[in-house]
């Protein structure tokens, strides 16, 4: 017998496979909208209280936040002590744009396009960034029983109704459109044979509207929007991170200070218009969760922003994907994708019970997960992490013989690297930190509110998923919001007069936390994770 | 602690757990990445890492955050490769053989070694999709070379210095916007959006009290 797993491993394989025939004739039921809360009360991290801190300065004083952003939230700027010379300006330019990822590479674009000079600094390589790393696919409601006031309604709700409307108009009005676009950069997606778009299910998602390159959807637009970057010759600083926005004296945005990551060496950005594209969080490791996230996700415009006093919004809720790897250890934490549960298999527990639809919400789900380990339901792996199965094997079953390397091959290659093959075997799963469905809060039209010609876009701005975001939804909304950006940015870099720029903000941030009484001894933004061991 | 093996980083010896990868292996041995990390997922292709067991003769090549160390591992990362981007306009090249010559004309000189395929860290056949791309069979380039994740170890390895993930995402850039189908559907609904024929409905539900819409939402239909 193929046995890739320890004694009480296989052991619980047995029950999951003597239940397998029966779960497959059966769809498991919808939770009700009560049995979600109470699901989500009791076992959502985000309901943890002792996670959470009150942010003690600025904009949101008075809000919570989870302890590892509050704590660079309450940190002092890496430079106030340093001795930078802002009046020496090293890059001059419309738009600035911090981060390189899907956002910021889109946006970048948007703006070239639209005659500004655009520069994109980022702190590893362009394309380093959550959405290399999206694997499920994108949704568009561009099939004939589909809407995009259906569209609307699954992202509203899902997002528990917290979403701000003008932003979630945006994001399901423009995404036919971005679609389309992404097309004509001739990104690659799956198509049936008559040509119409393979689309298939996600959680929370009432009609088959997901679009997909195998499971490296993210990759595939990430590699195609970062070619078009260097095709129209548009400059990227790489291996610079912004450390602090520059403001005038009017309190416009005014660029940014950088630093190279290498040298530690600063220089300054002037610019009319900047877009903070920075991305997610993930490795702040909230609660102590692994995650999914790329190496850079610390969060750093999240206090670039609010150190120059943009307010945050839901900073306080954070998704929890709940198929992250529980076992093999060497790959803890790294997502696996939503799309394996589109594409037929199921969450059971050590006993063999579907016990739950595996569609619900990512929070709903990851909640399932959760409650199943705490209460004795779980499955133990070699390394002491508790989890669930992921019942792959039904796939193949559902969908014919070589449905996963077709459909989902990085899944299946990166199992197949520490000896899994989850055609024949199911895969041990766990809640992993996957995205910050908060940010920055911006208007309709991606600027903030409070700091003349500041925009975010992706995952750094908030409101767009409410308190729970949908698979598929990221990666249009950093297309959508991305490319936005852009050509708001370069539209209003034509009507912007700069004053000189300032550093003012950051001293009395640091005085306000001062006369809080506020001392991390820490600076920030992170920009990388401590993961060095030092022996001494 | 369990089993500790014996890693070389850059010809210095470290002992490390030996559940580790190579990249949190270099981690736990004290250093801090700054090239050569991105996704940790295996997606990126920025941790190209070239080993040797120590008494073997052949050099092999995979990315660090997917690669568990081994006894006598001497490690050398490869923080950056000049793989030859040639830039274009997506709108005024054609899916013809021509645009291979004109654009990576050193495909030509491939001889066959296969050393890129052997390099590959992600198990594709990289000297076909090369020969496809030779022959002007875009489509098969595409398909052969969809899951590369420009980790450059083909290149690190080609006599002919050819770069392989470039001309790849050539081919599937060509693909995607000239040889595949169009999704009638997609233009369909663009042409809808655009002709404002949903602005009214998308005005409405955006009007909804929550009450309302948290029983529209509760009791939508979802497709099976």
């Amino acid at each position: 017998m193929y046995a890739p797993y320890p004694e009480n491993m296989m052991e619980s394989i047995k029950k999951v496979e003597a239940t397998r025939a029966e779960r497959m004739s059966t769809e498991p039921r919808r939770l009700t909208a009560d049995e979600k809360d109470a699901l989500l009360k009791e076992f959502h991290p985000d309901y943890n209280p002792d996670a959470f801190a009150e942010i003690k300065v600025g904009p949101n004083k008075g809000e919570k936040a989870p302890l590892e952003l509050a704590n660079i939230l309450h940190s002092t700027s890496r430079i106030l002590n340093e001795d930078v010379d802002i009046t020496k300006v090293d890059y001059d330019v419309d738009v600035l744009v911090i981060g390189g990822g899907g956002a910021g590479s889109s946006c970048a674009i948007e703006a070239h396009n639209a005659g500004a000079s655009v520069m994109i600094v980022t702190k590893l390589r362009i394309g380093d960034a959550n959405t290399m790393m999206a694997e499920g696919g994108i949704q568009a409601a561009d099939k004939e029983n589909d809407s995009p006031v259906q569209h609307y309604l699954d992202c509203f709700g899902g997002g528990h109704f917290a979403a701000r409307p003008e932003l979630v108009r945006r994001l399901v009005m423009e995404v036919p459109n971005e679609n389309k676009w992404l097309n004509e950069l001739a990104v690659e997606c799956e198509i049936e044979k008559d040509g119409r778009m393979m689309t298939t299910r996600g959680g929370g998602t009432s009609r088959k509207r997901m679009h997909a390159a195998k499971d490296y959807s993210g990759s595939e637009i990430m590699r195609t929007v970062r070619d078009e970057v260097l095709n129209l010759g548009i400059p990227v600083v790489e291996f610079t991170s912004a450390v602090e926005l520059l403001k005038d004296e009017k309190g416009q945005v005014a660029g940014a200070v950088l630093v190279n990551m290498e040298t530690g060496d600063y220089s300054v950005a002037r610019a009319k218009t900047v877009v903070i594209a920075t991305g997610g969080a993930g490795r702040m490791h909230y609660q102590g969760f692994p995650t999914s996230n790329h190496y850079g996700a610390t969060a750093d415009g999240l206090i670039l922003g609010y150190r120059a006093g943009a307010p945050l919004l839901y900073q306080d809720s954070i998704q929890y994907h709940p198929t992250g790897v529980a076992h093999p250890v060497q790959i803890q934490g790294a997502l696996v994708t939503e799309k394996v549960r589109s594409v037929g298999a199921q969450l059971v527990n050590a006993n063999g019970e579907a016990y739950i639809h595996p569609l619900e919400t990512r929070d709903v789900n990851a909640s399932g997960v959760i409650r199943e380990c705490r209460e004795g339901r779980g499955v133990e792996a070699p390394s002491g992490q508790l989890g669930v199965w992921l019942d792959t094997p039904m796939i193949e079953l559902l969908g014919g013989e070589g449905t996963i390397e077709k459909r989902i091959p990085a899944m299946f290659r990166m199992y197949m690297n520490y000896g899994i093959d989850m055609r024949k075997v199911p895969i041990l799963i766990y809640p992993t930190l996957h995205y910050q469905n908060g940010g920055l809060e911006i208007n309709g039209d991606g600027f903030t509110n409070t700091i003349p010609n500041l925009l975010v876009a992706g995952e750094a701005a908030g409101g767009i998923h409410g308190r729970n975001r949908l698979m598929g939804n990221s990666l249009l909304d950093v297309i959508v919001f991305g490319r936005n950006a852009g050509k708001k940015a370069a539209a209003k870099a034509k009507e912007v007069e700069l004053g000189t720029p300032n550093l003012d903000h950051m001293k009395a941030y640091a005085d306000e936390l001062k006369a809080a009484g506020v001392d991390t001894g820490d600076i920030s933004p992170l920009l990388l994770p401590k993961y060095a061991r030092h022996e001494r | 602690m369990g089993d500790m093996v014996n890693v070389y980083f850059s010809g210095k010896r470290y002992s490390v757990p030996a559940e580790l990868t190579i990249m949190t292996a270099m981690e736990y041995a004290g250093y801090t990445w700054k090239r050569g990390c991105g996704c940790r997922h295996g997606f990126c292709g920025a941790c190209a890492t070239i080993y040797r067991i120590k008494g073997k003769n052949e050099l092999k090549t995979c990315l660090a955050c997917q690669t568990q160390v081994e006894e006598g591992m001497y490690v050398a990362s490869i923080p950056f490769f000049p793989t030859d981007k040639r830039t274009y306009s997506i709108e005024d090249i054609r899916p013809n053989q021509q645009i291979m010559m004109e654009l990576y004309p050193e495909i030509y000189s491939c001889i066959g070694c296969n050393a890129c395929t052997k390099a590959c860290t992600q198990d594709l056949n990289v000297m076909q999709y090369i020969a496809y791309a030779q022959r002007g069979e875009f489509e098969k380039c595409a398909e052969e070379s969809f899951d590369c994740v420009s980790c450059g170890c083909c290149s690190v390895r080609c006599p002919a210095g050819i770069s392989h993930p470039q001309v790849g995402l050539l081919a599937r850039r060509l693909t995607g916007k000239y040889i595949a189908p169009k999704a009638e559907h997609l233009e369909k609904r663009v042409e809808e959006i655009n002709h404002g024929e949903y602005d009214e409905l998308i005005e409405q539900i955006m009007q909804k009290p929550i009450t309302e819409m948290k029983e529209l939402y509760n009791t939508r239909e979802i497709e099976k």
